[in-house]
């Protein structure tokens, strides 16, 4: 887990150092304090579990920190989306740590209330708004900040690890239905109510019908990857960059730093990359199989599913397999938040995975 | 909870699945994608070899060079294109950028001075550089452009919209190939906007700066293709430079009037005159009826033996060229039935004719060539970069238009234009000049297309030149023989 995490993290360095050297530079400390963080994480908290006991205070404070970009005088929009928030010399993505402070949220919640929501214990096998009341509150929250920061790669990326855990904790696919139903139904909602959606779903139907201006970003993306070829261009050799100094997919070292990957290391590179993540989602399932409380395993899955879903919703969106949303590559695009959260993010796992290796008896 | 867990497990490895395969199949449109304008693969890749030179005639003026980029970042070196002299050969030579792909000279080359030409020793020294990872250089070029008549030529239409055109007659070397309003083609990447504020100013609308109109400039050629009438007139032998017409100022056509150019005094009346006369003075009425005598289909097989109906095989992008003929809805057109074109004003060069100034400079150039049309080119040689020569352009006929002795009548004729007729602003004080003008009324006052063809010496040509100008209010004989005088001049002084 760690040296894919290394590998993921020294691939994104590589390639923002050849974008730019200044900013791999940057990276490299966030990297350190990602590490301090994680280090901090291992040494102090000794269990997990203990983790359990706070989930609703996690709960809420993820919902209040994916509120903060909405708060006037803090939250700063970038293309479209307000998801930043300006702490004088800090600006950070509070979506990143909200990400994982609902993982353990649900874990929690959903270990509790697994028997329940299962068994259907209300009338018409649907449970009773005792049981699944509070989810539906804090998932409501969530969504409903999400939609108004204009965050949509967040709320896909909530919203599946929502069903992906709901779904596991139960195993009931009437859940999944309603849930997507759902999802179907806000999203209708949100492509007649907010123009950016829909300019978002033209261009993804077909990105070469305004190639100059709304589908340019993805145009130049798709470019980018079919130039690679095979083996690609090589580091520093790829079309990346203009003559003017500006690169030709705006955003390459951030969201599209797949499309950059793929142009100077070929599709041998690119699925490189693709492989690391199911590597991680491997050894990731295989800690929530070997964990032995329904917490560990619901924590590590949640986890685990997060991280792919996130790398999958953004390479997805260059290559135009899903519409963009956007939201960073886990470990190797640039940004801090995205970092340090995912640097906590693995350490939560491992700590799940060293108490498997302990043995059930402790 | 196991179970879910592991099916999880797969519908995710699926999704990912998914992205390979989505990946793999990018890589497969390549070819599709490639061609794609606003794509900068190709175009950025080309950015890294270092491409020829291009000189003008002297192999010493330098009409384009690169700029090594400073970039920040990695990889091989960038260079980008400049043009030391900016407008002055700008439509002949054209640009090489990302943003706007090519033109010109730049592009119909581009194979050699990219160095992507299949010659062996470029082949050799481009495996050789790529092996060494070093730059990619292109061949040189050095093109026929004569600076000096060149810089005559566009300091002579500046202001003006027109196109000038000198060739070298025994060789079909182009000398001058002119345009304005031009542009300076180091604004057209990153600054294109500016080169339409630029030509704002010009007379014509829209004042299409990137036209190269020598080439590409459609015009009626009123009264200068009169000689493309006597060629066939002389050569058929229907006609002798004596032959004797009566001018009452006007020559009735399919019963109506067809009266000789006006001046203040209305048309112009000349009583009888020889042919050599008829041409010298530009008599409309005498060649009214030289057309109802030969016929429309004559006039226009001599005018396709000297070329037009075709792309002249200048070294330009065809996308560049406009072939010269009569035109019908926008369209060249050459009518089955001969009848259904008016020979007596086709005669003088009106009907629905348009030319280019390039098709014109080859009508002179041929009479000056004893009546054989040489291949026109713009490529003197293409040298690699350790100055070894490995193409050069050797003169090939492309027309033989008329017999010699068609020529030397038609030759003594043009000379008594600029002597005593229409052209006698074309003097060269000690040279003596052959020249033909012309002006075509388009029915609006101020647009006149007005025209002067010419060679010189007359006994031993040298230069051959055509100038046309559009949105004139004077005659041929006063706005553009000044300028094509200025480029013969030009020229002569170095080549005497």
């Amino acid at each position: 887990m760690l040296p894919l995490t290394g590998l993921l993290t020294a691939v994104g360095l590589t390639m923002i150092y050849r974008i730019d050297p200044d900013l791999a530079f940057k990276q490299g400390w966030w990297v350190v304090v990602g590490l301090l963080a994680f280090a901090a994480l291992v040494l102090f908290m000794k269990d997990h579990r203990t983790l359990d006991q706070v989930k609703y205070v996690l709960g809420l404070t993820a919902i209040g920190l994916l509120i903060l970009p909405a708060v006037p005088g803090l939250g700063r929009t970038i293309n479209g989306a307000s998801l930043w928030v300006d702490l004088g010399p800090i600006v950070f993505q509070p979506g990143e740590f909200a990400k994982v402070l609902l993982v353990i949220f649900l874990a929690g919640y959903l270990r509790d209330n697994r028997e329940m929501l299962s068994m259907g214990g209300g009338r018409y096998g649907v449970p009773s708004p005792k049981h699944f009341g509070p989810l539906l509150v804090i998932w409501g929250g969530a969504m409903l900040v999400l939609f108004e920061t204009n965050d949509l790669g967040g709320g896909l990326l909530y919203f599946s690890i929502f069903l992906a855990m709901l779904w596991v904790a139960t195993a009931r696919w009437p859940y999944v239905a309603v849930g997507g139903a759902l999802f179907a139904l806000g999203a209708y909602a949100l492509y007649h109510v907010v123009p950016h959606v829909q300019d978002r779903i033209s261009v993804w139907l077909d990105p070469w019908q305004d190639p100059f201006d709304k589908g340019y970003q993805l145009v130049q993306s798709i470019y980018a990857i079919s130039g690679g070829g095979l083996f690609g261009q090589g580091l520093g050799e790829g079309v990346l960059i203009s003559p003017q100094g500006h690169t030709y997919i705006p955003y390459l070292e951030t969201d599209f730093i797949f499309a950059g990957i793929a142009q100077e290391l070929g599709l041998a590179g690119a699925v490189g990359v693709i492989l690391l993540y199911v590597l991680f989602l491997y050894r990731g399932f295989r800690i929530a199989i070997m964990a032995a409380d329904g917490f560990s395993k619901l924590l590590a899955l949640g986890l685990t599913a997060a991280l792919a879903i996130q790398a999958f919703i953004i390479i997805g969106g260059v290559t135009r397999l899903i519409p963009l949303t956007g939201i960073t590559l886990p470990f190797v695009s640039y940004g801090g938040s995205s970092i340090v959260a995912n640097f906590v993010l693995v350490g939560l796992l491992l700590m799940v995975s060293n108490h498997v290796n302990q043995g059930p008896a402790s | 909870m196991n179970p879910q867990i592991r099916r999880l497990f797969f519908v995710l490895v699926a999704l990912f699945v998914a992205l390979i395969a989505i990946s793999s199949y990018w890589l497969w449109d390549a070819p599709n994608l490639e061609a794609k304008r606003g794509n900068p693969n190709l175009l950025v890749k080309q950015l890294t070899i270092k491409r020829g030179l291009i000189y003008a005639s002297d192999r010493h003026t330098i009409l384009a060079k690169n700029r090594k980029l400073k970039k920040k970042g990695f990889g091989r070196p960038w260079y980008l294109r400049v043009y030391p002299h900016g407008e002055l050969a700008a439509n002949a030579v054209g640009y090489s950028t990302i943003e706007r792909s090519r033109t010109g000279i730049e592009k119909s080359f581009n194979d050699y001075l990219t160095g992507s030409n299949a010659n062996l020793d470029t082949v050799l020294n481009n495996t050789l550089d790529k092996l060494r990872g070093l730059t990619q250089e292109g061949n040189n070029l050095v093109t026929t452009i004569d600076i000096r008549g060149q810089r005559a030529a566009m300091q002579g239409l500046a202001g003006k919209c027109g196109a000038a055109v000198a060739i070298e007659p025994s060789t079909g070397r182009v000398l001058v190939l002119a345009s304005q309003p031009s542009y300076d083609p180091n604004l057209v990447e990153g600054h294109f906007k500016a080169i339409a504020r630029a030509a704002a100013g010009a007379p014509c609308h829209p004042p299409a700066p990137l036209l190269d109109r020598a080439t590409q400039g459609l015009y009626i050629p009123g009264s200068t293709f009169k000689v493309v009438t006597a060629a066939a007139a002389l050569d058929t032998g229907r006609f002798n430079p004596q032959s004797r017409f009566d001018d009452p100022g006007y020559c009735i056509e399919y019963g109506k009037k067809v009266s000789n150019f006006a001046d203040q005094s209305g048309p112009e009346v000349f009583g009888n005159v020889n042919f050599g006369e008829a041409l010298q003075h530009s008599i409309n009425a005498v060649f009214c009826n030289i057309g109802k005598t030969l016929g429309a289909g004559k006039i226009l097989q001599y005018a396709q033996r000297f070329g037009f109906y075709e792309e002249p095989p200048i070294q330009l992008p065809s996308e560049e060229i406009q072939p010269s003929g009569l035109y019908r809805n926008g369209r060249l057109y050459l009518p089955k039935d001969q009848n259904a074109v008016d020979p007596g004003r086709l005669a003088f060069g009106q009907e629905r004719l348009q030319v280019t100034p390039l098709q014109m400079a080859l009508v002179a150039a041929g009479i000056a060539n004893g009546g054989v049309v040489m291949r026109p080119t713009l490529l003197d040689r293409i040298v690699t970069p350790d100055g070894k020569v490995i193409e050069r352009t050797n003169p090939q006929k492309w027309k033989e238009a008329i017999r010699p002795r068609t020529a030397a009548e038609l030759t003594a004729m043009m000379e008594a234009v600029v002597e005593g007729g229409t052209g006698t602003a074309a003097q060269i004080p000690g040279v003596s000049v052959a020249g033909k003008t012309g002006t075509a009324e388009t029915g609006v006052q101020g647009q006149n297309d007005t025209w002067f063809i010419a060679f010189a010496p007359a006994d031993h040509p040298k230069v051959a030149v055509a100038v046309g100008l559009s949105n004139q209010s004077g005659v041929g004989g006063t706005t553009a023989a000044p300028i094509a005088k200025a480029i013969m001049e030009a020229v002569l002084r170095r080549n005497p």
